[in-house]
């Protein structure tokens, strides 16, 4: 399933860059895309895996920008 | 996230900058001119405290962000690689001053600083506001329904309306859910769905489309999407999610990212070590060095490029181009051949009757059909009424078969009238097989008589949309299923000289897949335009495919990459020049800040330019590429 949040606080062209290769390498992520422009994430993965994914990239998004966060 | 919440972080840093910017300069022309560790007993100790009250100032969040990427074992964040470089260079000038030298560095240690801030705000502020005008121009969005409940109406937000709901819409205002008119009637103005200037009258029954501007009356309607599934709300999505899709460009910019800023800190530790093993003069090297880092980060780059992207992507929206994602404008630019589905795109999908086959016996068949269509309300029926000059025996029964066409008896005289399948249904024999759809057979007591040849008109825009593709240097084609003889004729008014006719959809697929292969073979890609009704396959086995004025087919829109919402073959050479000027501003991105980028670390290397060059180079290619890339929206 493919699903899209909105990121806050996202203020960094090549952090958005870092963060998505970031999410592309968790595990059960079939594919990741972060838009700096419209500071939208789409990650797709399986369904059940889902919230632990999207846990696990707010961590990755957090490291990279202290502000930023998935809007839920 | 809140407009008024960045503003006022952005307006903290303008008052910062513009404060430091004014102390920095307080502080380094006396220093140049008259040398301020020489004026007091405490040395360097006197400027130095002077450049750290400006840097701290200007720099505090810099290195408090700089420090929490070392807790997080982060080091090549830029803020981090600021702090390094900064810091460095005011090590360097203390070094000098504890050892007697000339204490230079803390001047650019502060300009550093201040020249990346400014480049900071410049890239938050260019990103609002091209995130707010891209926003603008797409102007579809209803704020509000007015829902009616208990006999009054309420103002609510439109994601709060459900199917069933009735909501008032006033004169002036838009639209908020598709759904049907249970009262009132009224003109809509659906400009920015599919670009008609022409407004629509709208009665009860009629199905509308969110988005629309209800013009002279309040009108009341029941809504059968919910807010999602609106149209308007499906626009929106679908531009929204157009730069997720990237192009190319952009993936190739987020790789090359990755291995920039560590390969420009690995050479910064070289250049830092390795020279001044031979030379000696560290502290030289290790100067040279911190200009590196100051150009470590490809932020010019990285947000230059999506810019240019999803600027091109709103200024096609304005223009009622949708584009589905970035990726297209990039197939679209390299696009060497287009291939028009004749009906629907070069023609307008309108009947003109052209005539009878066979020719011999065209009074007989257009009597015949005049018959059978004299109570038709179908547009082709009417046309042939029209057409037809003489007398219509009236006296027949007519039975209308829905999808097939009409048979009309009167005593054992049985006339058909309709399509091939009505022809098939009852056992007809044809010759001459037409594969053209649009014909109109005629059949009397069991024999075949002939076709009404039905055509329809080309669009106006059709011949000049030709004409300035050709000399764009792109080759177009058209694929019909019509005889021979019309496809010539159309092709030839509007100016194609390849088609290819009396073509079955399963043919159209594989010509299509011949070209497709042949523009492969030099690296250009081929482009499908259909009106989406049936060439749905052809439309996604392209490398890009184009529907028209589609709006309200969510299967159009699904099978097609750069939907035309206006049924306006002319603002097909508007998207090739968009999608050409679109990708060379973004090549420009690339190219001229990589190209300054090396020359400063050339020049740093070799000790003739130092951090401010550094720092005023980085920062003044930012900007430029920024600039740059807000001339999309000067393309006409």
């Amino acid at each position: 399933m493919k699903k899209i949040y909105k990121l806050e606080n996202l203020g960094c062209a090549n952090c958005a860059a870092k963060m998505e290769t970031g999410i592309k390498k968790l595990k059960g992520v079939t594919d990741a895309s972060i838009s700096f422009m419209t500071s939208r994430l789409t990650i797709e993965a399986d369904e059940k895996d889902m919230d632990d994914i999207i846990d696990n990239a707010q961590q990755i998004i957090k490291k990279i920008e202290r502000k930023c966060r998935i809007v839920k | 996230m809140k407009i008024g919440e960045l503003s006022k972080s952005q307006s903290l840093k303008s008052v910062r900058i513009i404060l430091s910017l004014t102390l920095f300069l307080a502080i380094l022309i006396p220093d140049k001119i008259y040398d301020l560790s020489s004026m007091t007993e405490w040395n360097w100790v006197f400027p130095f405290a002077l450049y750290l009250s400006v840097y701290i100032l200007i720099g505090y969040d810099v290195l408090f962000e700089a420090f929490m990427d070392i807790i997080h074992l982060k080091p090549l964040n830029e803020n981090f690689l600021m702090g390094v470089a900064t810091i460095g260079a005011f090590s360097l000038a203390i070094y000098n001053g504890i050892n007697g030298k000339p204490t230079e560095g803390f001047d650019e240690g502060c300009a550093v600083l201040i020249f990346y801030q400014i480049g900071e705000l410049f890239q938050e502020h260019a990103t609002e506001k091209t995130r707010r005008s891209v926003s603008e121009l797409m102007d579809i969005r209803p704020d509000h329904a007015n829902l009616v409940s208990n006999g009054e109406t309420v103002k609510v937000s439109p994601e709060n309306v459900k199917i069933g709901d009735r909501v008032v819409v006033y004169p002036g205002e838009r639209i908020p859910l598709d759904g049907r008119i249970v009262k009132g009637s009224s003109s809509l103005d659906m400009r920015s769905l599919n670009g008609e200037s022409m407004p629509i009258t709208a009665m009860v029954g009629d199905t509308v489309l969110s988005g629309s501007i209800n013009l002279i009356s309040s009108l009341e309607i029941e809504v059968d999407k919910e807010f999602y599934d609106s149209t308007a709300s499906k626009i929106l999505e679908l531009v929204e999610s157009a730069a997720d899709k990237k192009s190319k460009t952009e993936r190739f910019i987020s790789k090359f990212a990755r291995i920039y800023t560590p390969v420009v800190v690995f050479l910064a530790l070289i250049l830092a070590t390795v020279p001044p093993m031979f030379m000696g003069n560290y502290g030289e090297w290790i100067h040279r060095s911190l200009s590196f880092l100051v150009v470590s980060c490809p932020c010019a780059i990285v947000i230059s490029v999506p810019m240019t992207f999803f600027v091109a992507i709103g200024v096609c929206s304005k223009n009622q181009i949708l584009v589905k994602g970035s990726e297209y404008l990039e197939k679209l630019d390299n696009v060497g051949v287009f291939v028009f589905d004749k009906t629907g795109t070069l023609t307008s999908g309108e009947f003109s009757i052209d005539g009878a086959y066979p020719e011999n016996r065209a009074e007989e068949i257009m009597r015949l059909a005049s018959i059978a269509e004299q109570n038709s309300s179908h547009p082709i029926g009417r046309s042939i009424i029209q057409a037809y000059k003489g007398n219509i025996e009236k006296g027949y029964v007519l039975e209308n078969r829905v999808g097939l066409g009409v048979v009309a008896t009167r005593d054992d005289d049985i006339i058909l009238c309709g399509n091939t399948q009505l022809m098939e249904l009852y056992g007809i024999e044809f010759k001459g097989e037409d594969p053209h759809e649009g014909n109109i057979h005629v059949a009397h007591n069991g024999q075949y008589i002939g076709m009404v040849i039905v055509s329809d008109k080309i669009k106006s825009a059709s011949e000049s949309a030709i004409s300035t593709l050709e000399k764009m240097n792109v080759k177009s084609v058209m694929f019909t299923g019509d005889r021979e003889e019309i496809a010539k004729k159309v092709a030839e008014s509007v100016g194609i000289s390849e088609y290819k006719a009396s073509m079955l959809p399963q043919n159209k697929l594989s010509e299509l897949e011949k070209l497709m292969e042949n523009e492969e073979k030099s690296g250009r890609s081929v482009c499908f335009l259909g009106d989406g009704i049936n060439d749905a396959p052809a439309l996604m086995r392209a490398h890009v495919g184009i529907s028209m004025g589609s709006i309200g087919s969510d299967a159009a829109i699904e099978a097609s990459d750069i939907v035309l919402m206006e049924d306006d073959i002319g603002k097909l050479p508007l998207a090739k020049r968009i999608a050409q000027k679109t990708v060379r501003i973004a090549k420009e991105n690339i190219i001229i800040p990589l190209a300054i980028k090396i020359g400063i670390l050339i020049l740093s290397s070799l000790g003739i330019t130092n951090m401010w060059m550094a720092v005023f180079g980085d920062v003044g290619v930012a900007i430029l590429a920024i600039l740059n890339s807000l001339r999309v929206y000067k393309i006409k």
